[in-house]
């Protein structure tokens, strides 16, 4: 029988070793990232971002702390119009941001580890 | 000395920087000073410190170097008097230390700086509790040695400091930004990276004031050449893990999520206070300011000057203040006294 009762998943980031190695990789391929300040330039130019809801200073926050859900769905919504790159004012290269991103979390890319780790922490 | 009043010209009362650097100046104006320090060192919350910003200049330099313009100038100088009593007779001022001597002077000048914050009230953020948990003074202290440690005497995974800690919180009490807190942890993220290239280092912070020169850059040099991670939030609690590290609650508020993690050492960025000193002799001649600082008389025009006649402010008893900033206003300071004692410049070059 079921009695409607469901177990809540931990809504707090807790980083973890893999997550990291993931964004040492990331940092590696694109330098430039870990400059970031978080000013939001990028999202506020983001011609995407105009018309509908996709935050990609949000996402490559999240990818910090190793969580990566939907971000991979989330990134499709990018048309790397390079306008981002443009605005930022600690010249990260976010359009090669992105295209280092799509790929780390496209599932066909990655690490049989690495899809099981995404597996595991889909929260 | 004992029973004798002793006259002076101008009492200068504190040994840091500010205090120094006027006495210094106006010895070279052929002014008489006198230098008071409560303590047994001179300038000695600079002695408990590795290197300085923005330059990574070392700290023990600075204060050998300060104390030996004491010695050139040839200035009367007191080690170990502290000064408990101020106040106005007539047209001097009389100062009592703590062994009931007393001191006659024309001018005053308060130059008494500022305490640390003391970590332990608050409670919460377990400073004194938990083995891992230390504050931006105590890390100095392992920087000297040279070798960063955990609590196990191994080099640690990972480092975090806590921005604000006695700064910028309502429920202690102080309103204020300590000011120098934001750059000295980006100055100790940087060593701890120099010297321990495997540990990971966050930095937790509401705002990142980087206010000097080179500041900015050097926040800059944290994030990209030593992967230093900022993380925006507010360390709100701390507890001990089984294996004796620290766990910390916050929020990523860029992110909009709360976040739970471990660390080997938790580093408290604790803020500056009116010290002791400045707290009681601010108070003894009605110049008590805000949190107990010294109040200038006006922050423009005359922000040496007192409500007092014959009284000088100078330094860290105002107000949070870099040691560069303290050395400046104790320059503007000497000026002023200059002025004051109507004084022609006696060497002239």
């Amino acid at each position: 029988m079921d009695f409607g009762f469901t177990i809540s998943k931990p809504r707090s980031i807790e980083p973890t070793e893999a997550g990291k190695e993931q964004l040492r990789l990331l940092e590696e391929q694109v330098p430039t990232f870990r400059r970031c300040m978080n000013c939001g330039g990028c999202t506020a130019t983001c011609s995407a971002g105009h018309f509908i809801n996709f935050n990609i200073r949000k996402v490559h926050n999240l990818y910090r702390w190793g969580q990566y859900k939907e971000l991979d769905e989330e990134l499709q919504k990018c048309m790397l119009c390079g306008k981002c790159t443009l605005v930022c004012p600690r010249g990260v290269n976010l359009r090669s941001l992105i295209i280092h991103l799509r790929k780390a979390l496209n599932k066909d890319h990655l690490s049989n580890d690495f899809q099981h780790f995404i597996r595991n922490n889909n929260r | 000395m004992d029973g004798k009043i002793i006259s002076i010209q101008v009492a200068i009362i504190g040994g840091g920087p500010a205090g120094i650097e006027a006495a210094s100046i106006l010895s070279r104006y052929g002014v008489q000073v006198s230098l008071f320090e409560g303590e047994s060192k001179w300038a000695h919350n600079i002695g408990n410190k590795f290197k300085l910003f923005p330059d990574f200049s070392s700290a023990d330099e600075l204060v050998q170097t300060l104390s030996q313009k004491i010695v050139e100038n040839q200035i009367p100088a007191y080690l170990s008097t502290k000064i408990v009593a101020l106040e106005k007779q007539k047209n001097a001022w009389v100062l009592t230390d703590e062994q009931g001597r007393s001191y006659v002077a024309d001018t005053v000048l308060l130059a008494t700086g500022y305490d640390i914050f003391d970590a332990k009230r608050k409670e919460e953020l377990g400073y004194g509790i938990y083995n891992g948990v230390m504050t931006s003074v105590d890390l100095e202290a392992m920087l000297k040695t040279g070798k960063i440690t955990n609590v196990l005497g191994e080099q640690p995974q990972c480092v975090t400091f806590l921005q604000c800690v006695g700064s910028r919180d309502e429920k202690i009490g102080n309103h204020y930004c300590s000011k120098v807190c934001c750059v000295t942890a980006v100055k100790q993220a940087i060593e701890v990276k120099k010297m321990s290239p495997q540990t990971d280092v966050f930095v937790f912070y509401m705002d990142l004031r980087m206010w000097g020169q080179g500041f900015e850059e050097l926040y800059r040099e944290a994030q990209e050449k030593y992967s230093i991670r900022f993380v925006r939030g507010r360390i709100s609690e701390a507890a001990s893990t089984f294996d004796d590290r620290v766990q910390i609650k916050a929020e990523d508020t860029l992110v909009g999520q709360p976040l739970k993690m471990s660390t080997d050492l938790l580093v408290l960025m604790v803020g500056m206070e009116a010290s002791c000193g400045t707290k009681k002799l601010a108070a003894c001649c009605g110049i008590d300011g805000e949190y107990g600082f010294a109040l200038s008389k006006q922050p423009h025009l005359a922000d040496n000057q007192t409500a007092q006649r014959g009284l000088f402010v100078a330094g860290a008893c105002k107000r949070p203040m870099s040691i560069s900033d303290a050395i400046n206003d104790a320059r503007a300071a000497a000026t002023e006294i200059v002025e004051y004692l109507k004084i022609v410049p006696a060497n002239k070059k």
